[in-house]
């Protein structure tokens, strides 16, 4: 005679044991070494899961257990949609021989809807998926470093020579925040080197027009314009909002309040530089390596630049030093390879050559040394009663 | 084979626009004294009255900043780089003149 599923559902449950939400709930809370194995679909769990489940769908179960839960006595609990799955599943561990196995009656749906704590894993949608093919092939990135770049909220401090370049390859990588500060508006001399400006833009905003062009090259992302001149008294409230610093500056006082706020916040300050056919780039993030003020203690005295004249640079320069910034950047959300921390990488155009010099923590650092209280935020003075720009 | 000077973009207008010297000297000191005698007007660029290095420059023996040796003192051997490396704020307004100076 033929058994209906009801009748080998409550034969099942003869055999094997059932937990409510409320004691899965409890247990998962003791602290003991809880198996949580979640035995739906991947459609489903995309929708939500408990906190800190495996997933296996039932029919990988009995494949996979034991690369998972090798121990015959590790305590398992299997849940499912409703309970019906998860007890087949129970049942299926028992056989293999586990000894203590429960199915969470109710299932996911009871769970919710009790308004228990759900996680919801962050995918890929098709349209990123294409976007990001070439990142997806690379498995120092791949679904999960992509997921990671677009949750990444990065600040550029600068839309000029360094920033726009930065900030164009971070919008392309799918950098998911991307903070643009700069109080200046784009001028005609810029266009050698600033990239996201345009000739039609001229006089407007420089953040606004940063937005427009990164927007254009990736939709998907969100720009934060913020038309500001950085001071000690807005430093801390811009950069608390963002993970990582690129400093794209091109004066001494934004260097050392980029720096400072930085060493406060405890954030990386992807630090880049160029002079003429001259380029420098680091990552200042104390204490695993110094902080700006490690090297260059103060900026040199205004007195000693008594007039102004802008220092002229090859345009192609900042290109290269602001990707190498972005790069750094990348590998820094991403936790990649060995970052800048603690080395300075000196570009020489002209000969085609790059170096590294070693740069060390100053232990008696004023900022970041050990020890030290904060001394707080100092606005130097501008070595120019109106200086061109914040950013190359 | 004496030590190689690298000399920094904004200071090549006192060494006659070349962005190296060959000179001699025991060490850092005396390399940079040597500096000086070939282009009149750089030691003042790169250390202080006393002597020292200023607060905003750095020199590197190798790939080593000397204040992590023994400073100036820092022996010094046939091959070796000597890099000054000043801090760069970029293409900011007044940069250059702030390392070429212009106290006196």
């Amino acid at each position: 005679m033929a058994t209906t599923i009801k009748e080998l559902m409550s034969e099942i449950r003869t055999r094997v044991k059932e937990a409510t939400t409320t004691e899965v709930k409890a247990r998962t809370q003791s602290g003991e070494p809880l198996v949580l194995i979640d035995v739906r679909e991947p459609d489903e769990v995309d929708q939500g899961h408990l906190p800190g489940a495996t997933h296996i769908p039932r029919g990988f179960l009995e494949l996979r257990i034991e690369a998972l839960a090798p121990d015959r006595a590790t305590p398992i609990v299997a849940y499912c949609a409703a309970g019906n799955r998860s007890l087949l599943a129970a049942e299926g561990l028992q056989r293999l021989g586990y000894k203590n196995v429960v199915s969470m009656s109710g299932g996911f749906n009871r769970w919710r809807d009790e308004g228990n704590p759900v996680v919801v894993p962050r995918r890929l949608s098709e349209a990123d998926r294409r976007r990001y093919s070439r990142h997806l092939m690379i498995p120092e990135v791949a679904e999960a470093g992509q997921i990671k770049l677009l949750q990444a909220k990065v600040l550029l401090v600068g839309a000029g020579g360094l920033g726009c370049p930065a900030a164009y390859y971070l919008a392309a990588a799918g950098v998911g925040t991307l903070g643009v500060l700069d109080f200046d508006k784009v001028d005609e001399s810029n266009l050698q080197r600033q990239i996201l400006h345009t000739m039609d833009r001229v006089g407007t905003s420089k953040t606004e027009s940063a937005r427009r062009t990164l927007l254009g090259l990736n939709p998907g992302i969100n720009v934060i314009p913020i038309e500001a001149r950085l001071t000690s008294a807005n430093v801390e409230s811009i950069f608390q909002d963002y993970e990582i610093i690129v400093d794209g500056s091109d004066n001494f006082p934004t260097r050392y309040l980029v720096n400072d706020a930085c060493v406060l916040l405890k954030k990386p300050n992807v630090h880049g530089s160029v002079y003429r056919f001259e380029g420098q780039v680091t990552v200042f993030h104390p204490p695993a390596g110094p902080c700006y003020r490690c090297l260059y203690p103060e900026p040199p005295p205004a007195e000693l630049a008594p007039s102004c004249a802008d220092a002229g640079v090859l345009g192609v320069l900042p290109g290269v030093v602001g990707l190498l910034e972005a790069v750094e950047t990348v590998k820094l959300i991403l936790g990649a390879g060995e970052s800048l921390v603690g080395r300075l990488l000196h570009y020489d155009a002209l000969k085609a050559e790059f170096r590294t010099l070693r740069l060390r923590r100053d232990p008696k650092c004023r900022y970041c040394g050990d020890g030290v209280r904060f001394p707080g935020f100092v606005d130097y003075e501008m070595f120019c009663a109106n200086p061109a720009s914040v950013a190359h | 084979m004496p030590v190689t000077v690298r000399i920094p973009t904004p200071l090549r207008p006192l060494s006659h626009g070349r962005d190296s010297v060959q000179l001699a000297g025991a060490t850092a000191r005396q390399v940079l004294e040597s500096l000086e005698r070939e282009c009149p007007g750089m030691s003042s660029r790169i250390c202080d009255e006393r002597g020292e290095l200023r607060r905003f420059v750095n020199l590197f023996l190798n790939e080593e900043d000397v204040r992590q040796l023994n400073g100036l003192d820092s022996p010094v051997v046939d091959g070796d780089i000597l890099s000054i490396v000043p801090a760069i704020a970029g293409g900011a307004p007044g940069f250059d003149r702030a390392l070429l100076g212009t106290r006196d």
